[in-house]
């Protein structure tokens, strides 16, 4: 790609899966830089110079007061303008596990956030973190940039111990299903619908990511990250291939560079 | 203004947390809990008003979604016990680290409140009919460690730190006038542990000086001299006795036979052995692996969390000491048996399944927080460990070749960067080289050591730019002894003056011996040359890591200890060093009998295997390892868990870092099997180096790139029989590496692993080696599974089965210990080097170590991870004349062998590869789902499903 969008991979304290979301980012065509919450803060970087925002996964200040909490304080008090004018130019945002929580709990996602908060990333329901590999169906009818045109089932880990998408109330669910905003899904591998462990954590409806109304902002519990290239899969010695994460970012950087 | 905030779930929502602790009630046969639920509670301590307590209840406190709060000002409104209500409140004790409270103040300034202080805990309310003793069973043996954590039936006082003044007191040991009895006396009530010897050599010292030493010296010297940092036994001269009445004087175990064979051995690819924090060897031409393991066993049995949460955090230290970034992490485990009766629990004792519900979940929070993939461990089981339980933690670390410095120069700033000092650890060096009494857990509270995994993310992530920029001419992290031990040996060769006043305290009130030698976690110490400091500064601020220099390296070879004008120790290197008398020991071997039980060879194979599938150390691990992120990183190319549906266990892993060039990978195994060390430590150390190769190898390894890391876990080795045994063992480590070409380039002691109960009776733990190995995978794209992978191979077995039950799972399952353990087999290394090129010729399909649980175990495990059937004659497989039945066939665990599945098509080239190696093809895998053995005399022995076997195996 001639124009390798940039990307800004947002690293808070306790952030630890950012490098491979910046291989995953340099591989799919873009140009990622691992940015410090400080940088932003004392303005040695401007995020609108950015054309794609990533909040990897880690373990954001230690979980502390619940998973993603004080990171969706930083992003909705601490840089809540620059985040506002990032979102609302349209660029693309993607918060993957630990960055998920934090844009959901944050009121991003599903957002607008002058509404409020509408739903929660909780306690897995077996109370444990786990790892393991799903299957996420994604709805390429979605208005989710990061999931346009995608119908290949996609296969990647999940670990996390919170990561229970639960919405406020029924109408917040009617919502997101009414206007395809659940982006991804738990599936079992031949694509029926998930029970535990396909869906790890019993989130409702197997939700396992969501973007907001204008599609630019999305996050996910599992990490496609970290499916990036063949040998990843845990079957590949079986000689199995399936879907790679990859075609998240691929999408993303596509969407950022056209912009 | 104090304020209290209960945040609790709402009603109508399930709390997974509260599911789990009504079944932990259950299980301690209290059995009237209808319900529990859990708040959390925050108490806030600041000039802050009630709208300010709402904004951080609603922002910061509560998840509106899932959970509702109330909050009260303690002055006007002190909470009350509610009548009819039984509640627990448990809380952390006043200056143990709460590292949610500090996270707490800090979100608070964000939103713009400002808080002093803030301190967490929970509540727990039962429904049900029980008794106040109940509540207090289920603090006790449930909620909280009354080490760290305070409970209470009524709504608790906010835990706040206690005001404390600043100290500066130092106190001077009259050690001159005293008599040796006296010197005892001293050691024994400072908690030294030093000997007579070693209390008379220092004696000697300050009387040559004119002067008695002061506290700060005193504690320097007892904790530079431990056997945890100085390894005195494994450099004492020792004269043993073996069985014939021969007698030997060796020059310490450590040079006479673990360094010996690395330095026989001269491997080109060993970059550092026994030098620094951890060994390092060469990945390949641009970077380089690093591999440490310890223990941490004393404080895991106190506190089992924060014992293995620290044990974690301190291995990792040591390769970030070695300038080298973290890519994985393993941990094997030696617990009690989980199912033993509670009034078999010694006093004083943690139940062994609290023990490793603790350890396991403190593994969990730091590796996952810090984001390093827990990727190779096992767990054992035996009554031995249950006063004393085993936590190995390991650490492998990947850097660019020679980016890491070594030396400090003379007028180098010392400096400390992470985490804050306090009461944490004190004595943990010299606890960790003592017995465990039953009463340990009352006297050594201040041992306990609690971590805090993002703030030594956060110093990883300094120091790997630091290292970058050239910033710095020497680390080191501080570990056991903490800054005594780690400032004492950067500054051993050229003097170092510190002054303690300077270096940052949790809290005031610290004295300066305690400042000194405490083992507060996640601090690194940094020699760094004047120029660089103010980079260095910049750095540590971008990432919110505190940094202090306290101190210079002289050049004087003095160590001076200053708080502030006053000079409180000042110790020769020299002597420091090399000062204390090298200790003579006594050691005597006699090999021990036990009786070889009969065995009934006309018993139901087929339920033996499933029993066998089913014990504990066999069946399954899924449940824990699934709670360790093994993806992180995303270089995990062969997972812990393999095979049709992700539930083989595999022989080790296998790892392709994200930054390194090319298909070259690495692969990280054990071997442990203390059974056998029971019988015989010279055959336990061969079986388990064999052990640590043969997984390695049986993924893809090359048998000719692998290091090896040594721990041992023994008992008290002033006692001659203890010491004989570790002899052995050593010896045991000498010939096996040699034979196998494969140096040492690690390793860490931990002794005086015994319980001494209430009536005084030392119980020693099983002799336990542990052998880790890290070895080079020269193209991950050749790695190989356990899983057989299509129906219609042919099954191998390569390597000879001889009867060698001895320690066996199937003896134990069986209540015997048995005598016949499994020999060296000098020449499984060439079989590990044709299957090796079996591999990279793409002629394996899979491949298994046989290991315990035999042949048998080993199919099994296979058939299930591939979800494929196999039809086996046992006569086809290669033995020794003396076995002669289908029970030794099964399941003898003799070394060097693996099972191997390989292709029709590939069968002429695998057999000529194979020429001149015993082995035999066993028979075929087949896609009916069907496991059916036929035994010597040619008749049917084992038919079950494979699903059957599946679901002993998981327990399901």
């Amino acid at each position: 790609m001639a124009n390798r969008p940039k990307v800004l991979i947002l690293h808070a304290r306790g952030t630890n899966r950012d490098r491979e979301a910046a291989a995953a980012c340099e591989l799919a065509g873009g140009a990622p830089e691992i940015v410090h919450v400080n940088q932003l803060r004392d303005g040695t970087r401007r995020l609108a110079d950015y054309q794609m925002l990533v909040l990897p996964g880690g373990f954001s200040y230690g979980d502390d007061l619940g998973a993603g909490k004080l990171w969706s304080v930083d992003i909705g008090h601490l840089l809540r303008d620059e985040v506002t004018a990032f979102v609302a130019s349209g660029k693309p945002v993607l918060g993957i596990c630990n960055g998920f929580q934090a844009l959901v709990k944050s009121g991003w996602l599903p957002g607008p956030p002058e509404e409020g908060v509408k739903a929660t990333l909780t306690s897995n329901a077996s109370a444990r973190f786990e790892c393991r590999w799903v299957w996420l169906k994604p709805d390429g009818h979605s208005p989710c940039v990061f999931t346009r045109g995608l119908d290949e089932l996609i296969h990647c880990p999940v670990a996390h111990g919170e990561g229970r998408f639960v919405p406020a109330d029924a109408d917040t669910l009617a919502w997101l299903q009414k206007k395809r905003l659940i982006a991804v899904r738990y599936v079992k591998a031949d694509g029926s619908p998930a029970g535990y462990p396909a869906n790890p954590n019993g989130s409702l409806a197997d939700i396992a990511g969501i973007c907001n109304e204008q599609g630019n902002v999305f996050g996910l519990m599992p990490h496609p990250e970290d499916h990036i290239w063949p040998h990843q899969h845990p079957r590949w010695t079986r000689g199995e291939r399936d879907g790679l994460g990859l075609a998240l970012f691929e999408n993303g950087i596509k969407y950022a560079a056209e912009l | 203004m104090d304020y209290r905030v209960e945040v609790f779930w709402k009603a109508e929502l399930s709390d997974g947390r509260a599911e789990q602790l009504k079944s932990q009630v259950t299980n301690l046969g209290i059995a009237h809990l209808e319900k529990v639920s859990i708040s959390d509670l925050y108490f806030l301590r600041g000039e802050v008003g009630p709208g300010e307590v709402d904004l951080l209840c609603r922002h910061l406190l509560a998840d509106p979604v899932v959970q509702d709060y109330t909050w009260q000002r303690l002055e006007q409104d002190p909470p009350a016990s509610r009548p009819g209500e039984l509640a627990l409140e448990v809380g952390l004790r006043p200056g143990i680290t709460d590292s949610v409270a500090d996270s707490l103040i800090r979100g608070a300034k964000i939103l713009g409140v400002t808080l002093h202080q803030a301190a967490t805990a929970r509540r727990y309310i039962f429904y049900g009919q029980l008794t106040t003793a109940d509540l207090q069973q289920i603090a006790r043996e449930v909620l909280c460690n009354e080490i760290i954590h305070v409970y209470s039936l009524h709504p608790l006082k906010p835990p706040f730190a206690p005001p404390a003044e600043a100290s500066d007191v130092v106190e001077t040991v009259a050690l001159r006038g005293a008599s040796d009895e006296a010197l005892e006396h001293i050691s024994v009530a400072r908690l030294l542990s030093l000997n007579v010897e070693e209390m008379k050599a220092i004696r000697r010292y300050f009387a040559a000086l004119g002067r008695d030493p002061t506290d700060v010296e005193l504690e320097t010297l007892a904790q530079t001299w431990s056997e945890h940092c100085s390894h005195k036994t494994f450099r004492a001269m020792i004269t043993y006795r073996g069985p014939e009445g021969e007698t030997e004087q060796i020059d310490g175990l450590l040079k006479s036979y673990i360094r010996a064979a690395t330095e026989r051995l001269a491997r080109p690819w060993v970059l550092s052995a026994f030098v620094d924090n951890a060994g390092v060897i060469a990945f390949d031409d641009q970077y380089e692996l690093s591999f440490k393991v310890e223990t941490h066993n004393h404080p895991s049995a106190l506190e089992p969390f924060g014992g293995a949460n620290t044990g974690v955090g301190g291995v990792v230290r040591d390769i970030i000491g070695v300038s080298a970034r973290p890519i994985a992490n393993t941990d094997v485990l030696c617990f009690g048996p989980q199912d033993l009766p509670p009034e078999a629990v010694p006093q004083g004792v943690l139940h062994p399944r609290r023990v490793s519900a603790g350890v396991i979940a403190g593994i969990e929070d730091y590796g996952n927080k810090m984001g390093i993939p827990t990727v190779n461990g096992a767990i054992l089981y035996h009554p031995g460990y249950t006063g004393n339980p085993l936590v190995f933690c390991g650490c492998v670390g990947l850097a660019p070749r020679g980016s890491h410095p070594r030396e400090p120069a003379p007028g180098d700033l010392c400096v400390v960067i992470g985490g804050r000092t306090g009461r944490d650890g004190l004595h943990g060096a010299t606890f960790s080289s003592a017995e465990l009494y039953h009463d340990t857990g009352e006297t050594a509270g201040s041992v306990v050591q609690i971590g805090n995994p993002i703030v030594e993310k956060a110093v990883l992530d300094v120091v790997l730019q630091a290292r970058d920029e050239g910033l710095y001419h020497a680390i080191t992290d501080c570990g056991a002894g903490g800054l005594a031990s780690a400032v004492g040996e950067m500054g051993q060769k050229i003097g170092v003056e510190v002054d303690l006043s300077t270096v940052p305290l949790k809290y005031p009130g610290l004295r300066p011996w305690e400042v000194w030698l405490s083992e507060a976690q996640e601090r690194m110490v940094l020699a760094v040359p004047p120029e660089k400091l103010d980079r260095l500064k910049e750095i540590c601020a971008g990432r919110d890591v505190e940094l202090t220099v306290i101190g210079h390296f002289s050049g004087d070879e003095q160590l001076r200890l200053c708080h502030g004008v006053h000079i409180v120790g000042e110790i020769a290197m020299a002597f420091l060093h090399g000062g204390a008398p090298r200790l003579h020991l006594q050691a005597e071997w006699q090999p021990p009998h036990f009786s070889e039980p009969a065995l009934d060879s006309g018993s139901d194979l087929t339920g033996e295997l499933k029993r066998l599938l089913a014990w504990p150390g066999i069946a399954s691990q899924e449940a824990v390892i699934r709670r360790y992120d093994h993806e992180v990183q995303g270089g995990t190319v062969i997972k812990p868990l393999v095979g049709q549906d992700g539930a083989g266990p595999s022989d080790a892993a296998v790892l392709k870092p994200l930054e390194t060039g090319g298909w070259r990978g690495l692969a990280v195994s054990c071997g442990i099997n203390p059974f056998y060390g029971l019988i015989d430590p010279y055959a336990m150390a061969w079986a388990v180096v064999d052990e640590a190769l043969r997984n390695a190898v049986a993924v893809g390894a090359d048998p000719d790139q692998v290091a090896l890391l040594d721990n041992f876990s023994w008992g008290n080795p002033s006692l001659p029989d203890r010491l004989g045994g570790l002899v052995r063992a050593a010896q045991g480590c000498y010939d096996a590496a040699l034979c196998y070409g494969a140096p040492f380039i690690s390793g860490k002691d931990s002794l005086n692993n015994e319980f001494v109960d209430a009536e005084g009776r030392k119980t020693p733990i099983p002799p336990t080696l542990l052998i880790s190995a890290l070895a080079i995978v020269p193209d991950i794209r050749q790695a190989v599974t356990m899983d057989f992978k299509a129906p219609g191979s042919l099954v191998y077995l390569v390597g000879e089965t001889r009867p060698e039950l001895g320690g066996s799972a199937y003896y134990r399952l069986h209540g015997a210990l048995g005598n016949s353990v499994p020999r060296p087999v000098p020449r499984s290394i060439e079989t590990m080097r044709r299957l090796h090129q079996a591999m990279q010729a793409g002629l394996l399909a899979a491949c298994h170590d046989c290991s315990e649980g035999g042949l048998g175990v080993a199919v099994a495990e296979m058939a299930l991870a591939g979800g494929l059937g196999v039809t086996l004659e046992l006569r086809a497989a290669p033995r020794s004349a003396d076995l002669d039945g289908d029970v030794s066939l099964l399941f003898s665990e003799s070394s060097g062998r693996f099972v191997v599945e390989v292709r029709p098509e590939k069968q002429r080239a695998f057999e000529e590869l194979m020429a001149g190696l015993p082995w035999g093809c066993l028979g075929k895998t087949t896609g009916d789902g069907f496991f059916r053995l036929w035994g010597l005399n040619g008749r049917q022995i084992v038919q079950a499903r494979v699903e059957e076997l599946k679901s002993a195996w998981r327990g399901s």
